[in-house]
């Protein structure tokens, strides 16, 4: 009070005016494929009623949405979809990755499973368990509140800065070698050929 | 009860019969497996296909065959089950569609087609129903390993600033 | 009118031009999970629909065959997650069918009580998504609170609250006590308020009853036909359950009715759900009371089961005979058999197909699964009905994705 504003008018800064604004009203869209949706649904029930936090607006249309929660695994046939999922919700939004197998793939090290979705598209929040129980699921929720209350920009700069995947790339020795292997065979003939001599070379 | 005499009379003197806990096994040839299978549907009262599905026997100790399909059934009326059992072989696994006495075996057939690679001719649309369209390999097939061929991980990634 | 087979591929209706194609899914908050489907429509009505499967395909089958059969139930768990209890019971039953083990009479009591109370998790989890498709909320809400209890109960006997991971082979992980029972028949006799709650709310309800009735009609010989088990044939009239017909665990020394109904259609789907959630809680009143003492697992020298705890810690007898289960190559004596083996689980007849192979693994573990069968049928009764009858059909078929694909 000491500058002497006039009453009802406070000052700040245009960052931290809109993350409060963001950060209170998150509209979550629920990726839903497994077992984890049906604890998102217990947490948007009454019980655990995510409503107390602001976020209980699930919007089905990802035009409406700035949190995307990945509950489920995701495999080979829907990976593109949550990838186009994510690229049609506008900006600023945010991603929460929720259970193992959103997570790392979990206890589904198989043929067809994705091992993370962090591989594939941006996530900011891991919540670990299978399923997370439905408190955990809040704490990501407020936590996350906290990180976009933090970081955010009213033109989302912190965005842009990251332009490389933050995800972990296929580490296991075994798999990369499997990973040529599958590319060799979908070249075929002539390519493959070239690509032997050039590795030969 | 359908006696194993019976089915021998009518389909042929190579119908085997086994029995283990209270599953009653009947192996067949693949080539009298759709007289078998119309026959136990018309005059023995076996309404119900329980489930359609298939074993790859590589490397199995005394195996014989590559791959077994096997056919539940269920008399509704009884209760009775039985289980039919035919074996195919690379390189051209082929049987005979049922869709035709059970309107359930069309998915149930395109999930063997889709996991094993065993065809089914006169199956109105054998696609694959649980892996891509472009997907190459079986994967139950036992020369397919568990974690796949890297197929999992051939994907466009996408990053903060694109998104 | 008996169903006719049709074509799911190409169709001739294209050729008139008023007709329009309709994407739904596999990312559409009605199914609730990963299903698509493609809609050919004339107007609102629907003229054909396609639905395309796998986008929740896992690889259950083959995990499998590199599990041992104590392993696999985490998996199995996994399948139909609104009555994860159920699977795991299924798995197990196939499973000491095939290595021809005869549960103890208070293990038989034990699972028969958290069969039963997973018939009711999944049937109030399907009725009130049913409902919340149809445009009605509070009756998700209500059935929710009493699944929390549900949840809660078995957390109490197995220390998770969904995927309990709880039955092993030749018994379970735990046994339970007092206050698990008290909690049962505090259960028991909360619920029967709430669920005469919902039934005013739904059952003669004019929204409820003109959106249900009629549609997606099934009848007994295309049931049949089409394998259909569970609430969805007993609500066509076929009078098939396998508790009684098949009996296992402790079926057959309680008393219960079938609940059938010749309607055929979505109301009488939702009808035949609802009794047998009635008879589910007759089934738990009578077993709650009856739990026989004794030990809950088989005995130890039948070389089955891990020996007790206390056992393995103080005794050199019991850290081998630990040790030697837990050893891939040592533990169970598996035939080399094939086995079928099936349980009344909430959804229809969930059945695993095992073929045994010396080795603690199964060489082959099929799951019969319920959903996939009936989403089969989805293109044959939803021909002809309004677009907004697909949430209802849908709903009543009580498709789970994870048991769809595996």
């Amino acid at each position: 009070m000491a500058v002497g504003l006039p009453e009802n008018i406070f000052i700040t800064r245009l960052d931290a005016a809109a993350n409060w604004a963001r950060s209170n009203s998150l509209w979550p869209m629920p990726f839903a494929t497994a077992c984890c949706g049906i604890e998102l649904m217990a947490t948007a029930a009454s019980r655990h009623d995510l409503a107390r936090f602001g976020a209980e607006v699930m919007r089905f249309s990802p035009r409406q949405c700035d949190l995307l929660i990945v509950a489920g695994r995701v495999v080979m046939k829907m990976l593109p979809v949550l990838q186009r999922i994510w690229l049609q919700m506008p900006e600023p939004k945010w991603c929460i990755s929720m259970g193992a197998c959103a997570c790392s793939g979990g206890v589904f090290d198989t043929y067809a499973v994705v091992q993370g979705v962090d591989r594939f598209i941006p996530v900011d929040m891991y919540v670990p368990g299978c399923p997370p129980r439905p408190e955990q699921l809040l704490a990501a929720v407020i936590d996350m509140q906290e990180k976009v209350r933090r970081t955010g920009t009213v033109m989302g700069r912190e965005f842009a800065a990251r332009d490389t995947s933050s995800g972990p790339t296929p580490f296991d020795l075994q798999e990369e070698h499997r990973i040529e292997d599958a590319s060799l065979i979908q070249l075929g003939g002539f390519s493959a050929a070239a690509t032997t001599m050039k590795r030969d070379a | 009860m359908v006696s194993l005499e019976e089915l021998q009379s009518r389909f042929g003197e190579e119908i085997r019969e086994k029995t283990f806990r209270d599953n009653r096994f009947i192996d067949v040839s693949s080539g009298v497996l759709l007289d078998v299978l119309s026959g136990l549907k018309a005059d023995f009262g076996f309404s119900m296909l329980i489930d359609i599905t298939a074993i790859d026997w590589l490397d199995y100790e005394g195996a014989t065959d590559r791959f077994s399909v096997v056919y539940l059934l269920l008399n509704v009326e009884t209760g009775e089950r039985l289980t039919i059992r035919t074996a195919v072989n690379l390189p051209d696994p082929q049987l005979p569609s049922v869709c035709a006495l059970w309107m359930s075996a069309d998915w149930l057939e395109r999930e063997v087609y889709d996991m094993f690679g065993i065809s089914f001719s006169d199956h109105p649309d054998l696609r694959r129903i649980l892996m891509p369209e472009e997907f190459a390999a079986f994967p139950l097939r036992k020369d397919y390993p568990l974690k796949g061929r890297g197929e999992r991980h051939n994907f466009p990634v996408i990053t903060r600033s694109e998104g | 009118m008996p169903l006719t087979p049709v074509a799911t591929h190409g169709s001739e209706s294209k050729e008139r031009e008023y007709v329009w194609t309709l994407n739904f899914g596999p990312q559409h908050p009605a199914t609730h999970t990963t299903l698509r489907l493609v809609l050919t429509l004339d107007g609102e009505k629907v003229l054909q629909a396609v639905p395309y499967i796998g986008y929740l395909h896992s690889g259950f089958e083959k995990l499998g065959e590199h599990l041992d059969f104590n392993q696999y139930v985490t998996i199995a768990d996994r399948m139909n997650y609104l009555s994860p209890l159920a699977n795991e019971i299924a798995w197990h039953h196939s499973v000491e069918k095939l290595l021809g083990i005869e549960l103890t009479p208070r293990c038989k009591y034990l699972r028969t009580i958290l069969a039963e109370l997973m018939r009711l998790h999944d049937h109030l989890l399907n009725l009130g998504t049913t409902a919340l498709d149809l445009g009605g909320f509070t009756a998700f809400l209500y059935f929710f609170q009493q699944r929390e209890h549900i949840y809660d109960i078995v957390e109490l006997a197995s220390g998770q609250r969904f995927h309990t991971s709880y039955t092993r082979v030749g018994g379970v992980l735990f046994d339970v006590n007092t206050d698990w029972v008290n909690r049962v028949r505090k259960f028991i006799q909360n619920f029967p308020p709430v669920y005469e709650e919902v039934n005013r709310l739904l059952t003669k309800n004019r929204i409820f009853v003109d959106r249900t009735q009629g549609i997606g009609y099934l009848s007994r010989e295309d049931a049949i036909n089409l394998s259909a088990t569970g609430p969805v044939a007993r609500a066509s009239g076929v009078e098939r359950d396998l508790r009684r017909d098949d009996p296992y665990l402790a079926y057959n020394e309680l008393d219960f009715d079938v609940i059938c109904s010749t309607g055929g259609d979505c109301y009488a789907r939702y009808l035949v759900r609802m009794q047998e959630m009635l008879e589910s809680l007759r089934i738990l009143e009578q077993a709650i009371e009856n739990i026989p003492s004794g030990p809950v697992n088989i005995d130890v020298d039948s070389d089955m089961v891990l020996p007790p705890k206390p056992s393995v810690y103080r005794s050199i007898e019991g850290l081998i005979q630990h040790f030697e289960m837990i050893m891939p190559n040592r533990s169970h004596d598996v035939p080399r058999e094939e086995v079928y083996a099936a349980t009344e689980s909430p959804n229809g007849e969930l059945g695993f197909y095992i073929v045994g192979n010396n080795e603690s693994r199964a060489w082959r573990a099929r799951t019969r699964p319920p959903s996939f069968i009936h989403f089969a049928m989805f293109p044959h009764m939803i021909r002809d009905h309004q677009l907004s009858d697909v949430v209802a059909v849908l709903g009543s078929l009580n498709i789970i994705a994870a048991e769809l694909d595996r």
